[in-house]
């Protein structure tokens, strides 16, 4: 019942307050602000002061030791706000003129975003440099505790700590990145050659091609993708067996293939918006051949849409991805990947009141999903913004 | 009015046609598996004999084609086959089980329900919730306000469903222990504790789909915003609120139901990782489980309903988007 109070308590301050807010801004003896608050409407002064609660609330629980977690996040929060930040500062003054009035205009969120995905290149390049040991080193000392303090059931030799069979956390978090956004990588890329080849052909030659081709694309979409590639993966783990690595391959393929339906759409829409233009007309009259037509004259003029597409496809395409490991049917062990590691160590959660530490190791490899896609769709945002000219 | 029905059936006999097409490919792929089902389910170590018996038993020594009709049939009057788990039970056993519990139907009907009980309480939070979130960010637009929402929304349609689960875990179920998060759902729950168990899946769903939902309500409104009679209305005097909840939120209805629609579309997919995270006993996790165990007749079952689902959804939404928006009706 305590609480009910409570939750009264706090809807009466703040209802009460922000009229009392408004009225004590009216009665303000300088003139000046006095016709802001007058016209001020009672939703934003309710507004003001529910942002003030908020604020409290947050500062308050940020000092409570049982929720560290809410700390760690509220100083990622801030860590990466100032990392994109310093990142745009440095853009504005190094780098070629062109390159220095992109960053001027750049929103930070936008900043944020290029910043983490060079990181996430650079992690996921130089894996075998960055990263203490293998991925498949397996030692004697299963189930370390993370932190590296031998009183608490650590090994300074493991900073993460170690899994069930004895493999150091932070090598596989470590290479998860090269998997994990490698395979994502080369799966759009096929899915991009594959979508974007048909669609333009499509929109070239038009007529029974494009009629096969476009009713082909709608039954395929009309299955939800997830779906549809765990049934595909059903039967490809029957044709792989006990090779674990085909099946690997295999799902590359799959969602590569269901994935081109979409790139597919849209390019074949930007393609059609293209080939009747007279410059077309022009080529095709000086008997350019089909590939001369779609590479140098359509590609060239689809080139900004296709673009951000590609974003935004690898962003489906790695959750697709990571859904389908974290549901134990896409990339199979020992390769390290994130989504997988996620099932594994999701069991931790419940010790989160007794040693946070471990219970953040499956958020880590989650979180290390959710920063990539947040990072890439401000940046597919920003892209969006710029090509299409809006500005409210 | 009579145009309205024509063009509603002509929707419908698409659909229905989509779902034919549907139905051959999810066989079609089925087919695909390396030798038949017969020794998928006894595995390496059978007999001819009992090879033969079980595929005289699953029909699987016909044509495919009169497989798939056979198949179909079945389906349309509510037999989706039988299950592997519960034939290869009975071959070992050698008994015919009477009491219907092998049939993939028997297995999918309580589990469907219960998905439909998630969905339900999902839409009943995330559709008034991004209503209410979409008008606020549309009358503060541009505002600190504004901005937050955008940042917030865009995060969380861009995580990973169990990312944004494990979250309200460790909040609302660890840390602070006020949901359960395992949602294991019985028969002869009451409605309240049932409803208690579902809440922090349907939460985690929620946040998956109003991002969408409110950006769109948003976007619709601000779009009307420049239009004659909006200006009208608020030279008339009308306060800020006024104006967008009576003047432009009917006309931005046909774009706002269609998102609704489809994102309850999408809801389908999500449910397949929601389910398997707090171990929810809807057809999501039946589905995960039969593709582990490659138990294909209710994969294919499974599959098929999903399909039905998002295909029926996505009539839904093109239908009322027609029939919101009178100018639809007449294509040029």
């Amino acid at each position: 019942m305590s609480v009910w109070l409570h939750i009264a308590l706090w809807a009466a301050i703040l209802f009460g307050g922000a009229w009392v807010f408004r009225w004590a801004g009216q009665q303000l003896p300088n003139p000046r602000p006095r016709p802001y608050f007058r016209d001020m409407s009672y939703a934003v002064a309710f507004g003001f002061l529910l942002a003030a609660a908020a604020l409290y609330w947050t500062v308050q629980l940020y000092f409570v030791d049982r929720v560290v977690f809410f700390r760690w996040a509220v100083q990622g929060f801030l860590f990466f706000a100032a990392a994109g930040w310093a990142f745009r500062l440095l853009g504005r003054h190094v780098g070629t003129p062109g390159t220095r009035k992109l960053f001027r205009k750049m929103p930070l969120t936008a900043a944020f975003g290029i910043l983490v995905i060079l990181v996430y290149a650079v992690v996921a390049i130089f894996a075998d440099v960055l990263a203490p040991f293998g991925q498949e080193q397996v030692f004697e000392r299963v189930n370390v505790l993370p932190g590296g303090n031998p009183e608490t059931g650590g090994d300074p030799r493991f900073l993460l700590g170690t899994d069930q069979i004895g493999r150091d956390l932070l090598s596989r978090l470590i290479y998860g990145a090269q998997n994990t956004v490698g395979i994502a990588f080369v799966t759009t890329c096929l899915a991009f050659l594959l979508g974007a080849s048909l669609g333009f052909l499509a929109a070239t030659l038009g007529g029974w091609l494009d009629q096969l081709l476009s009713r082909g694309v709608d039954v395929l979409m009309a299955i939800p993708s997830l779906i549809f590639a765990l049934l595909l993966m059903t039967i490809a783990s029957a044709w792989a067996g006990s090779e674990k690595w085909l099946l690997t391959v295999y799902m590359i393929v799959i969602i590569a293939v269901l994935d081109s339906t979409r790139v597919f759409r849209l390019s074949r829409a930007v393609g059609a918006n293209i080939v009747v233009m007279d410059y077309i007309e022009a080529a095709k009259l000086r008997g350019e051949t089909l590939t001369y037509l779609i590479f140098r004259e359509i590609l060239p003029n689809a080139y900004a849409p296709l673009l951000a597409e590609f974003g935004l496809r690898f962003c489906f395409v790695f959750l697709t991805i990571a859904a389908l490991s974290f549901l134990g049917v896409g990339i199979q062990p020992p390769l390290a990947d994130w989504g997988t590691m996620v099932r594994d160590l999701s069991q931790f959660i419940n010790f989160a009141g007794v040693s946070p530490l471990t219970a953040a190791l499956p958020l880590m490899a989650a979180g290390a999903i959710a920063l990539l896609t947040v990072a890439v769709n401000f940046v597919v945002d920003w892209m969006l913004y710029q090509s299409s000219g809006l500005k409210d | 009015m009579q145009s309205v029905a024509r063009i509603i059936a002509q929707r419908l006999g698409l659909g229905l046609v989509t779902l034919f097409f549907v139905s051959v490919i999810i066989f079609a792929a089925v087919n695909m598996l390396p030798g038949d089902f017969a020794q998928a389910i006894l595995g390496q170590g059978a007999t001819p004999e009992a090879v033969e018996a079980i595929r005289r038993d699953l029909g699987l020594d016909k044509p495919p084609i009169t497989r798939y009709f056979d198949w179909l049939g079945g389906v349309l009057q509510g037999d989706f086959g039988t299950s592997f788990a519960a034939a290869n039970f009975r071959s070992f056993t050698g008994a015919e089980t009477g009491s219907g519990l092998g049939s993939v139907a028997a297995q999918v009907a309580p589990r469907f329900e219960n998905t439909l009980f998630l969905a339900g309480v999902t839409a009943a939070i995330a559709v008034p919730f991004s209503l209410i979130l979409g008008v606020l960010a549309a009358l503060f637009r541009n505002s600190i306000f504004d901005r937050a929402a955008n940042i917030g929304t865009l995060t969380s349609i861009s995580s990973p469903e169990f990312f944004l689960a494990y979250i309200l875990i460790l909040f609302l179920a660890v840390l602070n222990p006020m949901l359960p998060s395992l949602s294991n759902i019985y028969a002869d729950m009451s409605f309240g504790e049932r409803l208690e168990r579902t809440l922090l899946p349907a939460l985690t769903l929620t946040l998956v789909v109003t991002a969408h939902m409110m950006r769109m309500t948003r976007a619709a409104i601000i779009n009307l915003l420049a239009s004659p009679y909006i200006e009208m209305a608020r030279l008339k005097g009308i306060s800020p609120l006024r104006v967008i909840v009576k003047h432009a939120l009917p006309n931005a209805l046909a774009p706002i139901i269609n998102v609704i629609a489809l994102n309850l579309a999408y809801l389908i997919t999500g449910v397949v990782v929601v389910e398997v995270v707090f171990v929810y006993p809807g057809i999501g996790q039946l589905f995960v489980d039969s593709v582990k165990i490659r138990d294909i007749p209710v994969v294919q079952a499974c599959c098929l309903i999903f399909a039905a689902a998002y295909i029926l959804l996505n009539l839904l939404a093109d239908i009322l988007s027609i029939l919101s928006n009178p100018r639809l009706r007449h294509p040029k």
